[in-house]
């Protein structure tokens, strides 16, 4: 297996009380890695520490490595540009207050990118691989906080997607997207694999089932079992793994 | 091919600024804006330390403490015995704030309780930008209409011989300070959490009632704090108590008598001293004694808001 | 007739559940007492004011003209206009503004963007809250003990500015800190997570969205330096200064190193230690002082209810 994140025996603490307890986690490069667990059982928690947004919350503890490619991401000296490698899609979504086109355009600009014809086409590519710019393409200028729900969830992708990131983190996405739509994601997704690796947190077991490869299942902050999406869905080797996944709880 | 992220520069992006560059000026910019955050606490220092050092000399030595503090005798000028007790003085600040504390708490706090809880929508923008508009008169306006305009209907509505005196200050006083009140006020009734209100009103209690009974009890702290900091102002008040209570230094026995505060007692000497005697000391040494008094009566009124949040996040 | 009865009987028997209790119908009085009440309280405060403000104009009127704004006072300041007070209270207002804008705004971006919840932190805090409660004649004597003796500036129109500059420093961080603070984190969170630095992330999303806050804050602090006095009396204000009249240097006559006159203060001497002004000069030259800080308080609250209505989110 060609590792891209590793986590290595990872605990997190807010404060007193423990997110993550002891994770240990390979995840396998250009592929649809699924996370599934019930709330609170450390999966967002999981993503932060890859991006090390986790230092923004002022209780947050870590212990143990994370490393991508084989480098630990707590020794990385810019750590701008290890956050530029990571896309990240949160659950409510997010317009920023500048145009549609400068809501995609903002990453690139970060990195000096001038605007032109160069920057108008990659701004578009985004937002086709998002989704959205069939709808949007008559209003670039638009103020993105005045999108629907669901538009402003698509174009949080698109901004995930606009810094060119290795990986790509998506943290129950579809919860704002009407089905259709999600089920179009879902193709780009499986699409974008082979650039990428994606790593998908979600509530919906039947959405890890269609598009990931493998899948981890979480309860209680602690990774209970992880293996390909086929073999945790048939033969599960935690009895908790097939009672959730088969919705006698969570 | 091995992406290492603090490697990895993502490809086509042209102009690419360079990373160190970035890392220099944010480290820069943070450093600026760290030094204006601590500037605060630099600049209550260094009041305290500047007047502090013009008054040492008084403060140590000059003056016989025990009778600056307690002697109603400020006669600097005199020639034959000069005196620096500024007790008539702390009598006058003291009885001034009470007056005007008097008449702008309850005018506040019932203007507070209206605009807060008795009217909505378009009248209370209205007043609240009333009240702005009110804190936006200068003090100096203030003293101007004590002045001019209370002190001759002093003297002709009661018996006082003379317009500018203890009443015509309280007065206007409390005028300056009545916005604050107000809005202090009205920002602690605000805290109140609008689950308690509806919990009252659905017990059957009007709306006066859920005021009284409810409303009061929960916002004394923020209430208290309305007090506190309407105290500090009043004291603090320079130009109109200048102004509008004449200049005798006496403890006033009446409402009618005119008086002086610790604040218009350097207002008026200071341009008459000069630079290092003991009288200008003095002043400042009047000054250390009212930045002490204001000191005070704001960390308690904080300490106070700090118990309203404590009690909230508990 | 027994029925009839029973018919009548039964009318008597239903009771209106609703029907005010006489224990609801005081309540019902007493609540409309305490709003009676609560009203003419506001009205007391409110009508006098306006009251005085208005007698304030009528008295003043005899004398209000353009010549009494664009004139120099004369005869030993017993005619004539508020020229040169006007301008010089214009210099000591933005020349502060000046100096403490930039300071105020980066120190209230340190308290919300940056300050990590210690000791240190509630210590800033504090010193803020006791800036802001510092009476204003104890910034006038830190004027003369820092500026007008110790960094040598003499009485002049920059420790003047400098002393005022001190004393508005909490409005313009408090502003400043609420403008901020009215962003909501999940803009900031979105930036971060895109590989933005914290200040880029300021300087891009934060600061452009919180302009309008801030200029309420930086507009209220000039109102409330046009009008205090206590803390240029002995910092930077003078009696009589020799102002042009006409020309260039009507417009920019004090240097930098130069005392000043300025419109609060000449009021109070005006009112107080001049002899010989007649009443209607006193009552205009409040009336001026008093339009120009009611005007910009206008300006200010104008501004925030038109940006609020165009507001971004």
């Amino acid at each position: 297996m060609n590792t891209h994140i590793k986590f290595d025996n990872v605990t997190v603490k807010y404060g007193s009380k423990t997110a993550m307890k002891n994770v240990s986690i390979d995840i396998p490069r250009n592929e649809i890695f699924g996370i599934v667990g019930p709330a609170n059982s450390g999966k967002t928690t999981l993503l932060k520490c890859i991006n090390r947004t986790l230092e923004f919350v002022s209780s947050a503890s870590l212990t143990g490595t994370v490393s991508i490619n084989g480098e630990d991401t707590s020794r990385i000296k810019n750590v701008y540009s290890l956050r530029r490698c990571v896309g990240i899609v949160f659950p409510l979504p997010v317009g920023l207050p500048l145009s549609i086109y400068d809501n995609v355009a903002y990453a690139p600009h970060l990195v000096g990118m001038r605007r032109g014809p160069e920057l108008d086409a990659f701004v578009e590519k985004c937002l086709t691989q998002a989704m959205l710019w069939d709808e949007v393409k008559d209003r670039m200028h638009m103020l993105g906080t005045k999108l629907s729900g669901g538009q402003q969830q698509r174009l949080t992708l698109a901004r995930a997607l606009s810094h060119e990131p290795e990986i790509l983190c998506l943290d129950e996405f579809s919860i704002a997207i009407d089905p259709v739509t999600t089920m179009k994601i879902e193709d780009v997704l499986v699409e974008l694999k082979q650039e990428k690796t994606i790593i998908m947190v979600t509530n919906l077991v039947q959405q890890a089932r269609r598009i990931a490869d493998r899948t981890a299942f979480f309860n209680n902050s602690e990774l209970v079992e992880v293996n390909d999406t086929e073999t945790i869905f048939t033969n599960p080797e935690n009895p908790m793994t097939s009672d959730y996944l088969t919705g006698a709880f969570g | 091919m091995d992406t290492s992220p603090a490697n990895s520069v993502n490809p086509g992006r042209q102009g690419q600024k360079p990373r160190i560059s970035v890392a220099w000026s944010e480290f820069t910019i943070t450093w600026i804006i760290r030094l204006c955050g601590w500037s605060a606490i630099f600049f209550v220092l260094a009041i305290f330390f500047f007047i502090f050092r013009e008054a040492a000399p008084a403060l140590f030595g000059g003056l016989d403490m025990t009778e600056f503090f307690t002697s109603p005798n400020w006669r600097p000028s005199s020639d034959v015995e000069p005196q620096y007790g500024i007790f008539a003085l702390l009598v006058g600040s003291l009885l001034l704030t009470a007056i005007a504390m008097l008449v702008a708490m309850p005018l506040g706090l019932g203007a507070a309780v209206f605009i807060s809880e008795f009217c909505g929508g378009k009248t209370k923008e209205v007043l609240k930008i009333l009240v702005e508009l009110l804190a936006a008169i200068p003090s100096v306006v203030w003293g101007f209409i004590g002045l001019m305009m209370l002190g001759p209907l002093i003297t002709s509505w009661t018996s006082a011989s003379v317009g500018v005196n203890l009443l015509n200050g309280g007065i206007i006083v409390a005028l300056i300070s009545l916005p604050l009140v107000v809005s202090i006020g009205e920002d602690a009734l605000k805290a109140v959490p609008d689950s308690y209100r509806e919990a009252a009103i659905s017990l059957g209690a009007s709306r006066w009632e859920v005021v009284y009974r409810v409303l009061f009890p929960a916002a004394k702290n923020g209430l208290l704090a309305a007090l506190l900091l309407g105290v500090g102002r009043a004291i603090g008040e320079t130009m109109a108590v200048l102004m509008c209570t004449g200049h005798a230094i006496n403890i006033p026995k009446s409402l009618y008598d005119p008086m002086r505060t610790l604040t218009a007692t350097i207002a008026a000497e200071l341009g008459e001293t000069v630079h290092g005697d003991l009288h200008y000391q003095a002043l400042f040494a009047i000054g250390v004694v009212l930045f002490a008094i204001t000191f005070v009566i704001n960390l308690i009124a904080d300490i106070i808001v700090k118990g309203i949040r404590n009690d909230k996040t508990a | 007739m027994t029925k009839q009865h029973n018919m009548l009987s039964l009318s008597q028997q239903t009771v209106n559940v609703f029907a005010s209790t006489p224990l609801e119908r005081r309540k019902l009085i007493r609540e409309r007492i305490a709003k009676v009440f609560f009203s003419l309280v506001v009205a007391a405060m409110i009508i006098p004011v306006l009251l005085i403000i208005g007698y304030l104009f009528y008295r003043a009127w005899p004398v209000l003209s353009w010549s009494f704004i664009f004139d120099n006072p004369k005869d030993n300041m017993t005619a004539g206009g508020m020229w040169a007070p006007l301008v010089g209270t214009f210099y000591l207002a933005i020349i502060s503004l000046m100096i403490d804008a930039p300071i105020g705004i980066l120190a209230a971006i340190y308290l919300n963007e940056y300050a990590p919840d210690n000791w240190l932190t509630r210590t800033i805090n504090l010193a803020v809250l006791n800036l802001a409660g510092v009476p204003s004649i104890v910034h006038g004597l830190f004027g003369v003990g820092a500026f007008v003796l110790f960094a040598g500036m003499g009485k002049s129109v920059i420790a003047a500015s400098c002393t005022l500059a001190v004393m508005s420093l909490p409005v313009i961080i408090t502003a400043t800190r609420e403008a901020l603070a009215s962003v909501p984190m999940s803009f900031r969170e979105a930036c971060w997570n895109m590989g933005a630095t914290k200040w880029q992330t300021i300087r891009t999303i934060v600061l452009p969205n919180s302009l309008s806050g801030i200029l309420t804050g930086v507009i209220f602090e000039i109102c409330r330096t046009a009008g205090e006095t206590a803390p240029i009396l002995f910092t930077g204000v003078v009696f009589f200064t020799p102002v042009a009249d006409t020309g260039l240097a009507s417009v920019f006559p004090y240097a930098a190193s130069d005392a000043c006159m300025a419109l609060q203060y000449h009021l109070f001497l005006l009112a107080t230690q001049i002899r010989g002004v007649s009443e209607t000069m006193q009552f205009g030259a409040a009336a001026v002082l008093i339009s120009i800080t009611l005007f910009i308080n206008s300006v200010s609250i104008t501004l925030r209810v038109y940006l609020r209505s165009r507001k971004k989110w």
